[in-house]
């Protein structure tokens, strides 16, 4: 049987502008989904690859999260740290339909036995 | 060696030359010679030119103080002030002052510098006309401004140069109504060309100054005081004050009388001797090879020849360059040298008419000769150092005009402090002090590292400021690293270039209400700020439009966002408020069911007299803060730059040593301030004896009860940077107690930069600041608290029970649960 490529986790409009939600992964890696200033959405893993701090609390500016923990960067787009700082979090890939959040369901089960 | 077998030195004028080649001898030798300073004014010796700001309100008098009567102490120095010298006995070498009092001199330096020049027309002794040359000008000047009497307070100016622009400049600061009156066709013809003097006149036209150019002046009229001016076309301007300032000459009566060869000025030679080998002269009051100086820069030079001359190697003067930088401000006026044109010479143009620049260099065989600058003076320095060192600059003539930055191959433009780094070590620094480069250098290697320090051992930058910038260059060039920076002049973050206090500013002036508004308005370089300015902005605006401004949650850290500590497992820890650090069964009941129901891993008593519930998840808080809720808790707000705690002691309802009800003052202390934003966190505390229990000492606003009534201290930290309070002031009631705190409170919160705690905001501003605007203004002060009791008319809600009514439940709840199931197709969603 084909599984479905694409989740939907919701209506966009769930996320507050400029902020983040949380969603759980039952056996795996929590995933936070981004609302930027555009109007984009992005999903990241919700753990900072400094200390795994929740990426979902912190502040959301162009394409970019500063983590609420020790004010590390990460880009939404690639989950790379930027600046100094060096590292990756694992991105899920997005797609918006119709109003509704798509995430990539292989990525968002990655890790989950 | 006593002090009778010294020579003595007797100095007539306590002004700025005397006493510059006082100091300029006494660097060399401190005890070559016993000193008396002569003065005519009754005061000690201070900055004339910086008796502009000083009309313009920019400056007080003890600012403009160059040598206070400690400098002449310390220094033996007799100074017999208000008391002019008034002859000369070159045979028996004494001076004789009005007073009858005599001196016998081995050495005698006259620096009586120069006098206003009166245009003889008539009405010019009658009341109201002054001069602009010294401080009772100024005081009579204010006395005008201030006046009601007259209900138009109109000043005119006659004489459209330096110095009449700047006084037409302050009388306008401070409410006249100016016309400047100048007999040529063009504003300070002698340093402005045509281009600059128009914008330089269009320019204070826009300021509500009527210029006249082309002004001949046929009398001033009035009943005993001036009434008005009269040109010779006829024309009238009615005004209760006329300002001469015209030009000025040197004054040379005390040297013509004791029979000194005399010029314009004082005949003295390379080592600024007079005619009489025992009689020496500085300033604008000699004549030095057929020239007479009437701007600051050529007296300190004479002042260096001279001291070393008489005790030290002799150097020799050789003349001065001027440069001129008109203070009036906003308008930035540069002019230096020659720009007259003639045979030979080149002009190199450049007008941006948008951003109302005009700049012009004037070449001649290869160098600079002259410069004008309008609008942009940033490079005034380097042209002039190109001009004084006579260097070739052929090569670099294509890209002259763009400035040093530019023509110096974009290493000078990548490096912002290029520019200064690039002077050579005798390029003046500061004009208004004649400091070099090298010496403010020397400076810095000594040991003073700070902006305060070399202001203090060099005095460059400390009268009009305007150097500041290539001084802080230079700190940093030299310290590397190590410095800083301090008026930091730092800009809130990389994505502006304005500085926190520009911000705030604007941010009232244009009423900026929006933080996309803000950025709009003030050229963000992001499209929605960073996590740096983000916070800073929503603060700014909080602060200024209480009640009006909506705050921006997604502006909030995520503590002050989530109204409660995020900790390292991205749990949360929840403090609620205990008044002054007292509670009771049912409070504690409530606490210990929370932390029960929520399974609390722990709960922990904090420094600030309260406790914190550690290990509540996001989803929890809104329940947890309800039954908080319903045990008569708030937030606490140990999340936040805001009011954190009142640490109390039990004072007198308790203690043996108690003086006062330091509880009770605390408990109203905390309900007064309670839930007030500020630039950072915020800490009071109030000690019933100066046993100091409650720790008042290092907080931001301390009180120390005693017998008598309370001690204030502010500017407190027990952090990383360990400083004790400032004694702020006493006072007797608890009502004061309150009042001060809550103005204190309010200075910080309107002037502070945002993530500023009091401990390095009191010591940029001062105590003393903060005492004249707290202790000092009373009206000041109980406006600063209304503002603050008005703001807190706003803020005094409970976040928490907002929250638990269901406010903003996204931030709180998952937006979906994935539950991977056995049946792969169909994923179970949850929504939440």
């Amino acid at each position: 049987m084909m599984e479905p490529q694409w989740l939907d986790i919701g209506p966009v409009d769930q996320l507050p502008a400029l902020g983040a939600r949380t969603l759980p992964v039952r056996g795996g890696q929590e995933i936070a989904i981004f609302h930027t200033a555009n109007g984009e959405v992005y999903a990241l893993a919700n753990a900072c690859p400094h200390k795994a701090g929740p990426l979902s609390q912190g502040i959301v500016h162009d394409t970019t999260v500063t983590c609420p923990l020790h004010n590390w960067r990460i880009s939404l787009v690639t989950g790379q740290a930027l600046g100094e700082d060096k590292g990756c979090v694992p991105v899920i890939p997005v797609k918006i339909d119709g109003g509704r959040i798509l995430i990539g369901r292989a990525e968002a089960l990655a890790g989950v036995a | 060696m006593t002090q009778i077998q010294k020579p003595h030195l007797v100095v007539v004028g306590n002004g700025m030359a005397g006493c510059r080649a006082v100091e300029e001898i006494l660097a060399r030798d401190p005890d070559r010679y016993r000193i008396t300073i002569f003065g005519a004014e009754p005061r000690v010796n201070y900055n004339r030119i910086m008796l502009s700001p000083l009309l313009a309100g920019d400056k007080s008098f003890d600012d403009i103080v160059i040598n206070d009567l400690a400098w002449y102490a310390d220094n033996a120095i007799d100074l017999v002030s208000g008391d002019p010298v008034v002859a000369i006995d070159r045979k028996i070498q004494t001076v004789t002052a009005r007073s009858g009092r005599t001196e016998s001199y081995d050495r005698l330096l006259l620096a009586t510098g120069s006098d206003p020049f009166i245009i003889p027309c008539p009405g010019h002794d009658l009341q109201g006309v002054v001069t602009f040359r010294d401080m009772d000008d100024v005081g009579a000047m204010l006395r005008a401004a201030a006046s009601e009497d007259d209900v138009p307070r109109s000043a005119v100016v006659i004489g459209g140069g330096l110095l009449g622009l700047e006084a037409a400049h302050g009388l306008s600061l401070r409410g006249m109504t100016v016309t400047v009156l100048h007999l040529m066709p063009t504003l300070m013809e002698r340093q402005l060309d045509e281009a600059a003097g128009w914008l330089l006149k269009n320019a204070l036209e826009a300021r509500g100054q009527t210029i006249l150019t082309g002004a001949d002046t046929a009398e001033i009229y009035g009943q005993g005081k001036v009434e008005g001016v009269r040109l010779k076309d006829g024309r009238d301007i009615p005004a209760l004050l006329v300002v001469m300032a015209v030009g000025i000459r040197p004054n040379v009566k005390l040297a013509r009388d004791a029979g000194l060869a005399i010029g314009r000025g004082i005949h003295v030679d390379d080592h600024m001797v007079t005619s009489d080998a025992n009689i020496l002269a500085v300033g604008e009051c000699v004549e030095h090879n057929g020239n007479v100086y009437g701007l600051v820069a050529p007296l300190w030079d004479m002042c260096r020849s001279l001291a070393d001359a008489l005790v030290a190697t002799p150097s020799g003067y050789t003349g001065s360059v001027t440069s001129t930088k008109l203070k009036v401000s906003g308008i930035d006026v540069f002019s230096a040298g020659d720009f007259s044109g003639g045979e030979g010479c080149e002009d190199i143009v450049m007008r941006d008419a948008s951003r109302g620049v005009y700049k012009r260099v004037v070449v001649k065989n290869d160098r600079v000769i002259g410069a004008v600058l309008y609008g942009d003076t940033q490079d005034g320095n380097w042209y002039f150092d190109l001009l004084k060192r006579q260097q070739d600059v052929a090569e670099i003539r294509d890209a002259l005009i763009f400035g040093q930055a530019f023509a110096s191959g974009g290493a000078a433009s990548a490096n912002p402090n290029g520019a200064v780094a690039a002077l050579a070590d005798d390029a003046e620094i500061c004009g208004c002090n004649g400091v070099s480069k090298g010496k403010v250098v020397a400076a810095i290697c000594g040991g003073a590292e700070t902006l305060d320090a070399v202001r203090a051992c060099t005095k460059a930058s400390a009268s009009c400021g305007s150097c500041t910038g290539l001084v802080e260059g230079l700190l940093a060039i030299t310290m590397g690293d190590d410095y800083a920076g301090e008026r930091a002049a730092p800009t809130v973050c990389k994505c502006t270039s304005f500085t926190h206090e520009d911000v705030r500013r604007l941010i009232l002036e244009r009423e900026l209400k929006a933080i996309p508004q803000v950025m709009q308005a003030l050229h963000w370089t992001t499209p929605d700020g960073c996590s740096s300015c983000r916070p800073a902005l929503n603060y700014y605006l909080l602060c200024a439009w209480p009640g009006e401004f909506v705050d921006d949650n997604q502006s909030r850290f995520v503590n002050e966002r989530m109204h409660a500590n995020i900790q390292k497992d991205g749990t949360y820890s929840v403090v609620p408020r205990m008044w002054g650090g007292v509670t009771n069964p049912k409070e504690l009941r409530a606490i210990a069911d929370v932390a029960e129901k929520y399974e609390a891993r722990m709960v922990k008593v904090t420094g600030g007299q309260r406790l914190d519930i550690f290990g509540i998840s996001k989803e929890d808080l809104p329940a947890v803060w309800a039954d908080l809720n319903a045990a008569g808790m708030v937030s606490g707000h140990a999340y936040a730059k805001a009011l954190r705690t009142v640490k109390t002691c039990v004072g007198s309802e308790w203690c043996r040593f108690g003086t006062q009800d330091s509880t009770g003052l605390g408990i109203k202390t905390e309900q007064m301030t309670w839930g007030s934003f500020m630039p950072h966190k915020f800490k009071i505390a109030v000690s019933g004896c100066p046993r100091n229990c409650a720790e008042a000492t290092i907080k931001d606003f301390g009180v120390i009860c005693v017998d008598s009534g309370y001690e204030l201290s502010i500017g407190g930290n027990g952090g990383i940077k360990l400083r004790g309070t400032d004694f702020l002031c006493k006072v007797t009631t608890e009502q004061e107690a309150l009042d001060y705190c809550a103005a204190f409170i309010q200075l910080y919160r309107e002037e502070a930069r945002y993530l500023d705690r009091t401990a390095p905001w009191v010591e940029r501003v001062g105590l003393e600041y903060i005492k004249q605007r707290i202790v000092d203004d009373a009206t000041g002060r109980e406006a600063l608290r209304a503002r603050f009791l008005y703001s807190q008319s706003f803020m005094q809600d409970d976040p928490w029970a907002k929250r638990a009514a269901g406010e903003e439940y996204k931030l709180h709840q998952h937006l979906a649960e994935i539950r991977p199931t056995p049946t792969p197709s169909r994923p179970v969603m949850e929504l939440a």
